[in-house]
């Protein structure tokens, strides 16, 4: 057998640095019980709470952690036991179950949430998970509801909707921290925010080159932890510097994360983290590199020009909760988005992961499926697993799956040369 | 006359061809689907136009097309739907609203749209937090959205005079259904559950005005019946409010010893508490209506009183002896929903028992063996 390829690079080992930094931050607050929130990842308003010095807490990355260290089943069948079904969405389950062993609050390495905010973008399990950890924690839960986008733009009254809420969780904010509210600091880690932006849409910029420097679908989790995470300080901003240097580099020297670049992809939905390098290494044999992928963007859409406004702080996040990110958009916006992809990061294929436990993405994507084929005339391979629950994997299956698309797009590349 | 009416609401309930909405459009009306939960029906009469249930195919439809556009794991009722438009079955809408009840719902929305590009599709996002300073305003506002656009579906201008007019008329059909629900619950011998919700079923695939005098004239009748009490136990049934069980589940509930004192089938078309304010401006009052005045619901977060109070009020008040979470298979809200219902009921200790359904299930024989099991150990305890 081949030797395991090693994927790992610069960006890949400062991007752990920081984010294990924010770990033991947490592991810190739940000893010392320093204020904390619980968020969640899509188009989130973690500025809100780091301009009060609030330790985010994202239950997200918690349980895909789980997932890539291969913890997650032991957590998902004690949720399933609490009468969780199988067919939820098991990130909740394997966070609900981490929780229920002592994984929070002073036993564990996460703080049992001062206040639980609800950053309802799009997701619906986002406000029954979050209920749910609320009601464990007997925490007081904010639900900051964001209008979908249902038109082409939002409306007057859905932005005043959400300043409200803003200033209403603002307000809490300053009850459950003792400190009164300071804008010009929300500006300045506004400002850090919006170098973050720069550099990640610069990073997704640089992979239409021809080779891609990295890949958008697999490498593109180095760089969501520090956007979506860690964004608003200086340490994230830095970062993003420091990864457009070396992409950059990369480009000149004609380098991408494969040996050869066969096939330019894009891929849409989450990726299996119980199997990542498994899942990865299946297309990697075949020197396809996802040149964009939609899962990347599901905190924010930044390679469209969105950036955080130290100028006018709270209208842009409330901006960026109700447009600027994958989740509150329709379905269709994102077929157009994927368009896009497959035009201007001139791609060859989509594949599609189709995940059992999330709805908001898969729920429709066969009807994706035939409009990528049958009306663009864009080879398009779907593939189901999940992204926490292993037992959704089967390897065979998948392998003979991705195997046979790329021999037939081989084949078509062969005719039409 | 009953029996007439009965017989002809099931006709209605299990004709997927729609054929009275079918009759009004070719006299000349228009007709706007409404898929589950709740959707603000006034606003549909009020600009002359029919508000029609659309809720998945039940028993009769063959997925031919929509399985391809939806995967195995999520509900029947969204592709069930989508297949009556692949059908043309549902060529007689002129739109059709869903509302963010769910992901699959909204997806839905969205394939329906670009599937069918003739139907104006819209989609409503209700709030969600109840306790901002905000909400009643928000929602205002949205009514007033798929109101102008209804408008320019329906032609006519939806003024206030006739919205005004179209909740006082709804009131008056959710005040006959609230009383077929309250003889139920408390002479549960005078009215099956398959009665009921076969008559007030009815009520969302006809004009309103056509089924109000049906509605009183069954109630005088129902309520004149003699009937003796049976030996049941008496069952709140919780989580059908989205894709709906057959009718032979219903049956097989009854006949296995449990009277349905409440449930919430079809909950969003009886989705309030207290009537719409009559008075002031109509918008306002709907969105108030909605805000403060609803039921507790797995697609509304409302934390200033819990879901799990509700339900155990619901037993409280309907003096039930139990709850029967009926869930349909993969109904995410539902199914979360039981986690935290199930602990409130055990605190409580009401006994439960969980009947996971699909809208297309034909048999019913192991419900039935769980059922009864369920029953007895009640009945001999
Ligand atoms: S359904 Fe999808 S977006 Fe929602 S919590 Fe689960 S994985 Fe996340
Ligand atoms: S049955 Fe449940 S999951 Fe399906 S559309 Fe209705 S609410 Fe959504």
């Amino acid at each position: 057998m081949a030797a395991e390829r090693q994927y790992q690079g610069v960006v890949h080992e400062r991007s752990r640095e920081i984010m294990s930094a924010w770990y033991d931050d947490l592991a810190r607050a739940a000893k010392t019980g320093e204020p904390s929130a619980c968020l969640m990842i899509s188009g989130n308003c973690v500025e809100i709470l780091r301009a009060f010095d609030i330790h985010p807490i994202f239950p997200e990355v918690n349980a895909l952690q789980m997932a890539i260290r291969k913890q997650a089943l032991p957590m998902i069948l004690k949720a399933e036991q609490m009468g969780y079904s199988g067919d939820n969405c098991a990130y909740v389950k394997a966070d609900v179950g981490f929780l229920m062993s002592g994984g929070v609050g002073p036993t564990g390495t996460i703080p049992s949430p001062s206040i639980v905010v609800c950053n309802y973008v799009g997701c619906n399990v986002y406000v029954k998970w979050f209920e749910h950890i609320a009601h464990f924690c007997k925490a007081p839960l904010f639900m900051l509801d964001i209008p979908f986008l249902r038109e082409k733009a939002p409306s007057k009254d859905d932005i005043t909707y959400v300043m409200k809420q803003l200033q209403e969780l603002i307000a809490l904010c300053e009850q459950v921290t003792g400190k009164k509210f300071d804008i010009d600091k929300l500006r300045e880690i506004c400002r850090y925010a919006a170098r973050a932006e720069d550099g990640w849409a610069r990073a997704k910029d640089l992979c239409k080159a021809k080779p891609a420097p990295f890949d958008a679908y697999f490498d593109s989790i180095n760089m969501m932890g520090p956007i979506n995470v860690l964004r608003g300080t200086k340490a994230a901003a830095d970062f993003f510097d420091a990864a457009v240097a070396e992409y950059e580099e990369q480009v000149a020297l004609g380098a991408g994360p494969l040996p050869e670049e066969r096939f330019r992809i894009i891929t849409e939905g989450p990726p299996p983290y119980p199997y990542y390098r498994n899942f990865r290494n299946l297309f990697a044999k075949w020197g396809a590199v996802s040149v964009a992928s939609t899962y990347s963007t599901v905190g924010g859409l930044w390679e469209y020009g969105f950036r955080h406004d130290p100028e006018r702080p709270l209208e842009s996040i409330a901006e960026q909760m109700i447009v600027h990110n994958l989740t509150n958009r329709s379905i269709l916006d994102r077929y157009q988005q994927i368009k896009d992809y497959v035009e201007r990061w001139e791609a060859d294929a989509l594949v599609i992961h189709s995940i059992k436990s999330c709805r908001l993405f898969s729920a429709g994507q066969g009807d994706m499926r035939e409009y990528f084929t049958k009306e663009l005339g864009v080879p398009t391979l779907l593939v189901e697993s999940d992204l926490e629950d292993p037992r959704y994997y089967s390897e065979a299956q998948m392998k003979n799956r991705i195997d046979a698309f790329f021999e037939a797009l081989e084949h078509r590349k062969l005719v039409n040369a | 006359m009953l029996t007439e009416v009965l017989e002809r609401s099931r006709g209605l309930v299990e004709d997927t061809t729609y054929r009275r909405a079918l009759d009004w459009k070719k006299a000349g009306g228009k007709v706007v689907g409404c898929f589950p939960v709740y959707t603000p029906v006034e606003l549909i009469h009020a600009g002359g136009m029919l508000p029609l249930g659309v809720v998945g195919g039940g028993t009769s439809v063959e997925l031919a097309h929509a399985d391809s556009r939806f995967q195995s794991f999520v509900c029947s009722i969204a592709k069930s739907t989508l297949e009556l438009g692949f059908q043309g079955r549902l060529g007689l809408l002129d739109a059709i609203l869903f509302s963010s009840i769910c992901d699959v719902a909204r997806n839905l929305s969205s394939v329906f749209k670009r599937n069918f590009p003739g139907v104006h599709v819209d989609y409503l996002h209700y709030p969600q937090n109840m306790s901002s300073a905000g909400v009643i305003d928000y929602m205002e506002s949205e009514l007033r959205r798929v109101r102008d656009n209804l408008q320019r579906v329906c032609g006519v201008e939806i003024s206030d005079d006739r919205l005004s007019a179209s909740i006082l008329v709804w009131n008056r059909w959710r005040a006959l259904i609230a009383d077929l629900y309250a003889l139920r619950r408390d002479e549960p011998q005078k009215i099956s559950t398959v009665e009921l919700y076969l008559l007030f079923r009815a009520g969302t695939l006809m004009p309103v005005e056509e089924h109000i005098p049906l509605l009183e004239a069954s109630l005088a009748e129902f309520r004149s019946r003699t009937a003796k009490p049976r030996d049941c136990i008496r069952v709140v049934v919780e989580a059908a409010f989205c894709e709906q069980p057959p009718i032979g589940l219903i049956e097989v509930l009854e006949e296995a010893g449990c009277y349905i004192v409440d449930d919430d089938l079809l909950r969003g078309w009886r989705f309030f508490d207290t009537p719409v304010g009559e008075e002031g401006p109509p918008l306002r009052s709907l969105a108030a209506a909605y805000v403060d005045g609803s039921t507790y619901s797995s697609v509304r977060h409302d934390w200033r009183k819990k879901r799990w109070e509700g339900l155990i009020d619901r037993v409280r008040l309907s003096r039930a002896d139990a709850v029967i979470f009926m869930p349909a298979k993969f109904c995410e809200p539902a199914l979360f929903d039981y986690v935290l219902y199930r602990e409130a009921l055990e605190k409580a200790s009401i006994p439960h028992l969980m009947v996971e359904f699909e809208e297309k299930m034909w048999t019913f024989e192991r419900t039935r063996n769980e059922v009864e099991t369920f029953v007895e150990s009640m009945l001999f305890d």
